[in-house]
């Protein structure tokens, strides 16, 4: 028997975990859904970083995009919160015990309509978790309406003709100084995995606008949030690897070609320059890119910004490093002596 | 300089006087100054501002009440006008009670003196340009003058209003001396230039020894730091601002360790993001809070609902203000206690403190996480304007007599010993589950907090049964809820024909009227201290044959809960209420009940 068990040991990572340790349960979106590859690599992330699950906790809005988090990291603690409010609860939650990792996970109608208000003010605040936008353009729980990132002129069954620009919410974040801004596209599992893996390690809130196609009620060719045209348009700045600092660095670049981005743990992101001479840290550049490939109809993915010299928001609290939720009744307490000292400032 | 002839009989230690300015002059510190000076000779006092919404250039009110009887609440009659408005002065004039007095800037043009009325003219400008205080302070130290002047006249002592000063700029001697030259300027005019005239005048006495002054919303806060509040997000909103204000103030002081906050206070971008950082921080374990009046609580409604459904502790503290809508933000009212009960959509039931005291902003402050996270519920404080930023005197706060009670919490050897774990399960048929925090290793513990339907172990579902299953339970833990919040306050010999229940600041009225009603109307009272009642409640209205429920609202909100509650009883009970936006007196309290019960 004992040779069985043996053979069947699964493949485990730094701490000893399997990549099952990682999984949710079984979905419920449609097949094919694009936000049903973003959880696999949020698994795949979490797995080869080996952060234990109940370190992380996973958070999430409402809508399609915010269903998900049930489908990943089943051994972590989550909250599904409300529309467009889960930036306010990560920030309660983050504050009261900093030790935790967060990632969110949400969609274009949850930030970028209803949640745009909690959205700017979370990155604004630089509360450390990392952001999924699962951005598809179109509010697929209600079947088919507009979201506020849908395609200028666009035309949908239910939905009609789109006569507004779309939101950029890369943009947004940018203009919210954050100090991580990337896009990808689910269907580019290799990037999106080094992403999550990079935005893990940011200090700060890290934003991932990731395109995920709707393929029920928004995968039609001229959209820019289809397989098809994200296959055809997608221009990557970087090939992104992530190189944890407890890992061999194995990386196919060549001098000259790339830019290190290091990473508040000591790891560092490398990007390797597919594009002239693009430059994450500077911040007009990226502002730049994001004008042009929208412009250009270009879907420009990769990390677009970053600046890591910002305070996080439980630093510009001044907070301890200790959890807040594991302060003992004597510590959350004053003393009785200190009551009677300040009751005297009333007499 | 009198225009009455006749010397009335001396009245010690009681009057009502107001203090009519322009919002924005500083009267504030000059106001405050003359409170604390008569509280510091030991006569009972209170301050209450009706101030308008507005920053500067508005009429505004002061009214300060000595009693030596200790009645503080506010009272119908102006026995001492001290105007410095112009704009308000014909009525703030019409509105003094026969035999009063009347300070007045004498630069403002004068109504029609009234029979029975004495007044003093004060030379405010000669006085300022006498002591040539720095351009910018003129108008701040012009209402030092009339501090100086009716300290004077009412014999108020000069070194209590030094001693008031010292308290105010936190015993900084120059703004105090640079106000008290301005005072003791005033107040030897007033001795060489005015003869008195009026019978009103104070002595010093001994029954504020060992008392404090204090705001309810700052009294609130220091219960929530008692309390082990480690996570506050606000919104800033009148009246509630100031709770707010005071945790920020005294947290430095009493919450460090190396320096650095074991807290954090986050000022949010609207109330909506204030209730769900409260919630996240809840969830994670921090003894979390918001503070915040009407228009936020419904901005809130969305997140309260999510609360109670998913079983996240957390206290509310609604100052309340006057609604509907934006109403009048600065004045004060009764009016939330029917939303905030059932706040949220479908069948949601909150728990509600009610202080009535700053005493019991103070104990409600430290006790509602206790009940929080005892029941894993929204717990909602009730107190209001009146209480929350006016100044009333107070026995010093005991300190909190309980250990604190951090409720049903599983730890990871816990879990280990018990060997398994459902979220919503109840186990010990009070309603009230067990939870885990996030941040838990034990493999059991991780659990989804969801809005949606779920079954016992936090998983989605749309089973009926389960739902069902589930509003049970969270019904019968609302009925836990009955005997884990403070009891009401029952007051007379139970034997009466006439029960009164009231509830929050009306409280020093209702008291000074019971006194004015001995001879009377007998009375037995019982005052609400919490939502859901408890078995009290329900015998006090059995015993009773005439009932009346007395609140500063419209339609009689509590009444109608009682009579939800209570349906057997609920054509015994009548409703009484007053809701003008100012608190309420003893002797319309007393009027109302002999015309709506009989003498």
């Amino acid at each position: 028997m004992a040779t069985t068990v043996e053979t069947r040991k699964a493949k485990v990572n730094d701490v000893g975990l399997a990549k099952a340790d990682y999984k949710g349960r079984p979905s419920t979106l449609c097949a094919g859904c694009g936000h049903n590859s973003i959880s696999s690599q949020i698994v795949n992330a979490a797995y080869e970083l080996s952060i234990r699950p109940h370190e992380i906790i996973k958070l999430s809005g409402i809508g399609c995009s915010s269903k998900s988090p049930a489908y990943f990291l089943g051994k972590s603690h989550g909250f599904n919160s409300l529309h467009g409010r889960m930036p306010s609860v990560a920030t309660g939650a983050l504050v009261a015990n900093r030790s935790l990792k967060g990632i969110g996970v949400s969609g274009d109608g949850d930030t970028a309509s209803i949640g745009m208000g909690q959205f700017v003010h979370l990155v604004r605040r630089n509360l450390p978790m990392v952001y999924v936008i699962e951005n598809n353009g179109v509010y697929g729980l209600t079947k088919g309406q507009f979201s506020a990132t849908a395609d200028h002129e666009q035309t949908l069954k239910y939905a009609g003709t789109n006569p507004f620009m779309p939101v950029d919410l890369c943009m947004e974040a940018l203009t919210a100084n954050c100090g991580f801004i990337a896009r990808s596209f689910a269907g580019d599992p290799k990037q999106v995995t080094e992403l999550i893996k990079a935005a893990f390690s940011f200090d700060g809130t890290a934003v991932l606008d990731i395109i995920s196609p709707c393929v029920t009620f928004n995968d039609r060719d001229e959209s820019t949030k289809s397989y098809s045209w994200g296959r055809e348009h997608q221009d990557p700045l970087h090939d992104v690897t992530y190189v944890p600092r407890y890992e061999e660095i194995q990386v196919d670049y060549e001098p000259g070609e790339t830019t290190i981005v290091r990473l508040h743990d000591g790891s560092a992101l490398m990007l390797k320059k597919l594009d002239e001479e693009y430059d994450p840290t500077d911040r007009s550049a990226a502002i730049q890119l994001l004008d042009e490939a929208r412009a250009n109809q270009v879907l420009a993915t990769g990390l677009i910004y970053f600046n890591s010299d910002q305070a996080s928001l439980q630093d510009s609290e001044q907070m301890i490093k200790r959890p807040l939720s594991e302060l003992t009744p004597d510590e959350l307490r004053p003393s009785q002596e200190s009551l009677q000292e300040v009751l005297e400032g009333f007499k | 300089m009198s225009e009455s002839s006749t010397k009335a009989k001396e009245l010690v230690n009681d009057f009502s006087m107001v203090v009519a300015t322009v919002n924005g002059s500083g009267s504030q510190t000059s106001n405050l100054a003359l409170v604390r000076a008569l509280f510091r000779m030991g006569i009972p006092v209170s301050g209450k501002n009706l101030f308008p919404s507005n920053i500067q250039g508005l009429p505004t009110w002061y009214t300060i009440r000595a009693s030596g009887d200790g009645h503080t609440a506010r009272r119908e009659s102006v026995e001492i006008l001290v105007a410095m408005n112009v704009t308000t002065f014909t009525e703030d004039h019409a509105g003094i009670s026969e035999g009063g007095a009347c300070f007045y800037a004498d630069h403002l043009p004068k109504p029609q003196a009234r029979a029975g009325i004495v007044y003093y003219p004060m030379p405010i400008k000669d006085l300022v340009k006498e002591v040539s205080p720095p351009k910018d302070l003129k108008e701040y130290v012009a209402n030092m003058a009339y501090v100086g002047i009716v300290s004077e006249m009412l014999g108020i002592d000069l070194e209590a209003v030094r001693g008031a000063l010292m308290t105010h700029f936190h015993d900084r001697e120059k703004p105090v001396e640079l106000n008290m030259g301005m005072i003791r300027l005033a107040a030897e005019w007033a001795k060489q230039n005015l003869e008195k005239q009026d019978p009103y005048r104070v002595e010093a006495d001994n029954k504020t020894k060992g008392k404090i002054l204090i705001e309810g919303n700052t009294a609130g806060a220091l219960g929530a730091i008692y309390g082990g509040v480690s996570f506050a997000s606000w919104y800033p909103i009148t009246p509630a601002s100031s709770f707010a204000d005071a945790v920020r103030q005294y947290l430095p002081q009493l919450r460090k360790e190396n320096g650095k906050n074991t807290y954090a206070v986050i000022q949010a971008e609207d109330e909506l993001s204030a209730i769900g950082m409260a919630i996240g921080a809840g969830w994670a374990g921090a003894r979390s809070m918001t503070s915040t009046s009407g228009p936020g609580i419904s901005l809130m409604a969305e997140f309260v609902g999510l609360a109670f459904f998913a079983e996240i502790p957390i206290v509310i503290w609604d100052v309340q203000r006057m609604g509907p809508s934006t109403g009048l933000p600065t004045r004060t009212s009764q009016g939330d206690v029917m939303f905030v009960r059932y706040l949220g959509h479908g069948d949601t039931k909150n728990v509600i403190l009610l202080p009535g005291s700053v005493a019991e902003c103070f104990e409600f402050g430290w006790r509602a996480f206790d009940v929080a996270e005892r029941l894993q519920s929204p717990v909602f404080v009730l107190s209001d304007l009146d209480l929350g930023m006016n100044l009333w005197m107070s026995d010093p706060f005991d300190y909190p007599d309980e250990p604190m009670d951090r409720g049903k919490v599983l730890t990871a050897e816990q879990l280990e010993e018990i060997g398994e774990f459902a979220r919503y399960r109840d186990v010990d048929g009070d309603g009230i589950a067990y939870r885990t925090l996030p941040g838990n290793e034990h493999p059991l513990a991780p659990w989804f907090v969801r809005g949606t339907g779920h079954n016992e172990h936090a998983a989605y579902s749309e089973r009926p049964d389960d739902w069902e299953r589930n509003m049970e339970r969270l019904m019968r833990k609302a009925d836990s809820a009955r005997d884990l919040i403070p009891a009401p306050v029952l007051s007379g010999s139970g034997e009466a024909r006439v029960g009164l229940i009231y509830y929050g600041s009306t409280e020093s009225a209702v008291r000074e009227a019971c006194d004015r009603l001995t001879e009377q109307l007998e009375l037995d009272t019982l005052r609400l201290r919490a939502v859901p009642f408890n078995s009290d409640v329900k015998q006090f209205i059995e015993d009773h044959e005439v009932l009346c429920v007395l609140e500063m609202n419209t339609d009689g909100q509590m009444h109608k809960l009682l009579q939800l509650e209570v349906p057997e009883r609920a054509t015994r009970l009548r409703s009484l209420t007053q809701n003008n936006g100012l608190p309420l007196t003893a002797r319309w309290i007393a009027e109302s009940l002999v015309d709506l019960v009989g003498g």
